[in-house]
């Protein structure tokens, strides 16, 4: 390891926090159940602990419950939790108020909703250290400047002085951690901060949380979902899934060899690859397509873009890109104030209500959020059957044979027809999309994120079932995302976007590897890593090469 | 120009048009009656010349938007309303504004009375029942208030008339009140009526409160705040107050409105001689100037509460005091 | 992907629409029951008043502002009328009235609001700015003036108050359509290249009843109140139909006698509207699964 500070203040540290047997309860459907069921945690002094899971793991609740807090709807119903030897279970409201904020500090996921939008960020950094007496409020804004250029804020002299809504959202994150620093607590909750932000913006801040946490040898407990992030951060790391305890050990000996088939599998997609393979036939050409809303604000800036037929073409950028806006002036939700669109060598009408019927079955679209884009009230059986009968002119009987077909091509059975989406778990509602745009027998599938808000092995079913259908059916994808990993698993070619404009496009291998023009050199080195040393790396090359 | 001021002024213009538009639909209410107003209120039998006489008297046989010109502009230059049509038959022309002005003190006097009781009550019980949420207390406040909102106004009137002043004559069952009455005891004369309407409003308006604070205390700033070890206090006072003024002045501004309304059916159970009870008397005899002239009062107070519960918000809002 | 949950979530599927039903019922709170029955039992006296009635509704069977009796309960009013009878003949005239209006109100502005909604072209532009400025006059205040000019007619009545609160109605209906509208399936089906009537008919309506009828409650309430207020100051349903509103203002006198005759129909009106209350309020809070 690089940082011997780091090393020695993981063996020599007393414990710190002592969470014994912890059972968290959450209130819904109108009783209580467990979230956390029987956790034990020991953070020692200096240490960085990473707690990682999925959605519904309990992992931001067990996180809060270190600071003896329950969110409203939550309790803390057995167990025995101390800090510093100060049982926090027992502690009374005004006992805890003294440790909150001086010795016990919380970084938000949302810094844009955590700050009160009503204050300068000068006046909420210093609240914590002048409201406990630790410092007067003259030193206590001198205190703050310095960190804010610990932390690399622009103009920390001046940055105190603005309002919220004034500053970036990674900025106000390097505040947040700045407010939380303020009374050099002995330990820092943070809750899944980068979360949030873009990956370029997501370096910046974690470089700067965990060189500021390494200064002041503040221990700290790290949440998040992503593993490549908390091993940068982390010295152990804890998996939950389930509110339970599924593995615990080093940071490095648990990627070089995670003992359980669970933590193995949060970084599944990351294990997928696919051999790109190139194609002359060309399905769709977007030609230097021009794109504004509304209120004349240009979003797409001569874009240009070829996908050839039964290929994967992956879109990546950051917020902001343009990659869901050339979705929609592929679609005709949007049609272009600049350009054409070419559909198998035709021009394609800009417009949605142009298209016949034949063309519009031939793209289809898959949405990010099933949840959104299935709708409630129909069943499994009327959302495939649809496009059958309104494209294809299937009823009864041939209708009813094709959904069957159509649920055994997602891997669902029969059985499932008859359900709504509410009965669907997240992955199966991905699947019923891919099955109606199946249903449409298209030639093109814009896929719009659509792994993204699902966990880890569920991505990566999703993923290997998107590629056995192209083999089975030789359909063409667009596939839109802002996730590195996934691009490696599925694409044969890479569109790499910025600002409305296109970088770079290209077949995978040449897209990924050097010479990259600058943007995608940076774009693709702030990926994190599954290796500890990915950020001290990546920071030490940055600074030598400026 | 500052964002502030551009967004206050844009703001004005809209309720002035609003009030222009109110003003068009006030008016143009008449022109619709098919046959015209005199045929109405003559009857079927009225030969075409008593018509025309009729229109004639009023004024009805020039042009509508010349008509309204006239209308508005007398009401905005000189506050006068026109003539009722009650003093038609008569020598003696009695303008509407001197049936409105007094009745408007009295009126304005009852809807000051219930809101000076009413407004502090009402945002003190529903922070209270906000910051206990869930408790005996909330849940008790939550069934008495529903049932207070659900109920008539004449019902809640009749009730307190019936224990408080039949069955035990502590206040005045009929609230007789002239230009002469004294101050004390035109306000004793009011206090049923007022209390009528402070039941009325503050279980809307506790309501309306503690939806806010609840909304407002769910705000990841404020966890944030108690995660500094901020007492309750001044998370309230530092984090929670700067930004519930824009919520508090839309309770307090649709509170009031709906007070203005309720005025009507109460007036009318006591016997108080405000604007509600003329208006009432005047659809019932088709006194078109009065009925106009009381509506357009109305509806301008309505709006005139909106706009400035609009206003405590722009200037309240951080992100266009600081724009970026 | 069998989990426990899983599992639930399959026999829930299996059990039915009556089966759903009454295990909703079983989970309603004493409110809720409270107000379903007292609805229930308006509802009876409604649709059976000239069974239930021991007279008939303009029937004059004794004197007038006889006290309660054995065989007046609640006494006779103004004209020797017995009050019992026409408070049960009140809850057919004004519950149906009320809900006349209602129903009309919602079918302007339901449709307005889910067409404004769907569309949102010039249509929607010209409705929502002659709702705003129709909405900046109070209910009340309106509805006198124009029973001022239309005159006091019970069709007058209906269809003022129906058109007023279609505003409401308006305003509503397309703000829960606009939310229902820039669903990702709402845009799937366009992109499909379904017509407006599937779109409607199929991806909206469908989503956006369950806050309609919790409106719906809350709307009749609003009507029956502003009708109830409008009878009783006069200007509403006209004698001899028996109405609360006016059954109120008719006997209002009495009160200062000491006695309680005028706050029977008045109670009959509170207690309705209370019932309904609590009823949507319990509704509201399944279908939004809100927990504060």
């Amino acid at each position: 390891m690089a940082d011997n500070s780091r090393e020695s203040s993981r063996v020599k540290g007393a414990a710190l926090v002592e969470m014994r047997n912890v059972v968290i309860d959450g209130y819904s459907g109108e009783t209580w159940h467990p979230i956390v069921k029987g956790i034990d945690l020991t953070l020692k002094r200096g240490e960085v602990l990473g707690l990682i899971g999925e959605s519904g793991a309990g992992k931001s609740t067990l996180g809060l419950a270190s600071m003896g807090y329950a969110r409203p709807g939550c309790r803390i119903t057995s167990g025995s939790i101390t800090f510093d030897g100060i049982d926090l279970t027992k502690a009374s409201k005004a006992e805890k108020r003294a440790l909150w904020g001086s010795r016990i500090a919380y970084v938000a996921q949302s810094a844009a909703a955590a700050f009160n939008p009503a204050h300068r960020l000068m006046d909420q950094t210093v609240e914590t250290a002048v409201t406990h007496a630790v410092m007067e409020r003259g030193k206590a804004e001198a205190d703050a400047k310095d960190l804010f250029g610990r932390l690399q804020l622009p103009n920390p002299g001046s940055i105190g002085h603005r309002f919220p809504h004034q500053v970036s959202g990674g900025q106000l994150q390097r505040a947040m951690t700045a407010m939380a620093m303020s009374c050099r607590p002995d330990l820092i909750i943070f809750d899944e901060p980068t979360t949030a932000l873009d990956v370029t913006t997501q370096v910046e801040v974690l470089a700067a949380m965990r060189n500021i946490v390494e200064q002041f040898n503040t221990a700290a407990i790290y949440i998040t979902h992503d593993l490549a992030v908390v091993a940068q951060m982390a010295h152990r790391i804890m998996v939950l899934r389930h509110g339970k305890l599924v593995e615990e050990s080093e940071t490095r000996q648990m990627l070089k060899s995670p003992k359980e088939e669970y933590t193995k599998s949060l970084w599944a997609v990351r294990a997928l690859a696919k051999d790109e393979s190139a194609n002359d036939d060309v399905a769709l050409e977007v030609r230097h397509v021009d794109a504004a809303y509304g209120n004349g604000f240009k979003v797409l800036d001569d874009v240009s873009i070829r996908v050839p037929r039964g290929r994967t073409v992956a879109v990546v950028g950051e917020s902001g890109s343009g990659k869901s806006t050339t979705a929609r002036v592929i679609t005709g939700l949007l049609p272009p104030t600049k350009g054409e669109i070419l559909f198998n060598g035709k021009a394609l009408p800009p417009r949605l209500q142009d298209r016949d019927r034949d063309t519009l079955r031939r793209i289809q679209m898959i949405y990010q959020s099933a949840d959104t884009a299935l709708n409630p009230r129909q069943k499994v059986r009327d959302i495939i059957g649809r496009p059958l009968e309104f494209y294809l002119g299937l009823t009864g009987e041939k209708k009813d044979k094709r959904i069957e077909e159509l649920l055994n091509a997602i891997e669902l059975n029969g059985s499932y027809a008859d359900r709504l989406p509410s009965e669907l778990s997240g992955g199966q509602k991905q699947r019923v999309s891919i099955a109606r745009a199946l249903a449409a027998e298209p030639e093109l599938i814009i896929c719009d994120e659509v792994t993204s808000a699902l966990d880890q092995i569920v991505q990566e079913e999703i993923l290997h079932l998107l590629m056995r259908l192209q083999k089975d059916t030789n359909v063409t994808y667009l596939f839109i995302t802002h996730d590195i990993a996934t691009v490696r698993a599925i694409a044969d070619e890479i569109v790499v976007m910025n600002k409305g404009k296109v970088v770079q496009q290209g077949l995978k291998s040449k897209v990924l590897n050097p010479p990259f023009p600058a943007y995608t050199e940076l774009l693709l080195s702030s990926v994190p890593q599954m290796d500890p040393d990915w950020l001290t790396g990546l920071l030490a090359k940055r600074k030598a090469a400026t | 120009m500052h964002p502030v001021l551009r967004t206050v002024l844009q703001r004005l213009g809209l309720g002035v048009l609003t009030l222009l538009v109110v003003a068009v639909v006030i008016f143009s209410t008449l022109s619709f009656l098919p046959g015209g107003y005199a045929q109405n209120i003559l009857g079927q039998g009225a030969t075409p010349e008593t018509v025309a006489n009729f229109n004639h008297e009023l004024g009805l046989d020039r042009p509508a938007p010349v008509r309204f010109a006239e209308w508005l502009g007398n009401i905005v230059l000189h506050a006068d309303f026109g003539n009722s049509y009650a003093g038609l038959k008569g020598d003696i022309k009695r303008p509407v504004s001197s049936l409105i002005g007094p009745r408007f003190y009295n009126t304005f006097f009852l809807a000051a009375m219930a809101a000076v009781i009413a407004v502090p009550l009402a945002l003190i019980l529903g922070l209270l029942a906000a910051l206990y949420r869930n408790s005996w207390f909330d849940r008790a406040v939550n069934a008495i208030t529903l049932t207070t909102i659900a109920s008539p106004e004449f019902f809640v009137a009749y009730v307190l008339m019936y224990f408080l002043a039949i069955k035990n004559r502590w206040f005045y069952s009929l609230s007789t009140v002239d230009v002469n009455t004294p101050f004390w005891e035109h306000v004793s004369k009011a206090a049923l009526p007022a209390l009528t309407m402070t039941l009325v409003i503050v279980a809307h308006m506790m309501r309306m409160t503690r939806a806010s604070v609840i909304s407002l205390l769910s705000s990841p700033y404020i966890e944030m705040a108690q995660l500094k070890g901020l007492s309750p206090g001044q998370v309230i006072l530092r984090h929670a107050l700067p930004n519930a003024w824009a919520p508090i002045a839309t309770v307090i501004a649709f509170n009031l409105a709906y007070l203005v309304v309720g005025v009507v059916v109460v007036e009318v159970v006591f016997a108080y001689p405000g604007i509600g009870q003329l208006m009432v008397d005047s659809v019932s005899s088709r006194d078109m100037p009065v009925v106009q002239a009381c509506a357009l009062i109305f509806a301008a107070t309505y709006i005139l509460l909106n706009l400035i519960a609009d206003i405590v918000a722009i200037v309240t809002n951080p992100r266009l005091l600081h724009p970026k | 992907m069998s989990s426990p949950t899983q599992d639930i979530r399959t026999m829930r599927a299996k059990r039915g629409f009556l089966g759903d039903s009454w295990a909703l019922l079983k989970t309603a709170p004493l409110s809720a029951w409270f107000g379903m029955i007292v609805i229930l039992i308006y509802g009876i006296c409604a649709i059976f008043a000239p069974l239930i009635a021991p007279f008939g509704e303009a029937e004059v069977v004794g004197k007038a502002y006889e006290q309660s009796t054995a065989l007046h309960w609640f006494g006779t009013d103004q004209i020797g009328r017995d009050v019992f009878t026409r408070v049960i003949f009140g809850a057919r005239n004004t519950i149906g009235i009320a809900l006349t209006t209602t129903l009309i109100s919602f079918a302007i502005g339901g449709t307005l609001g889910v067409y404004a909604a769907v569309t949102r072209g010039w249509i929607d532009q010209i409705v929502s700015r002659v709702v705003d400025a129709l909405m900046s006059i109070p209910v009340l205040i309106f509805a006198l003036m124009l029973l001022a000019v239309f005159g006091k007619y019970l069709i007058n009545l209906v269809l003022i108050i129906a058109v007023l609160d279609s505003t409401r109605v308006f305003r509503l209906a397309r703000n829960v359509s606009l939310s229902v509208a820039v669903m990702d399936y709402v845009e799937a089906a366009k992109l499909r290249g379904e017509g407006l009537i599937w779109v409607v008919f199929r991806e909206i309506l469908p989503n956006v009843l369950p806050p309609l009828v919790a409106e719906f409650g809350l709307r009749f309430c609003f009507v029956f109140l502003t009708i109830s207020a409008l009878s009783f100051l006069g200007v509403g349903i006209q004698p001899p139909t028996a109405d609360w509103g006016s059954m109120v203002a008719e006997s209002k006198t009495l009160i200062t006698y000491g006695r309680v005759q005028p706050l029977i129909p008045a109670g009959a009106i509170a207690l309705l509207t209370v019932a309904v209350n609590f009823v949507v309020d319990w509704f509201l809070h399944k279908t939004s699964g809100l927990k504060d």
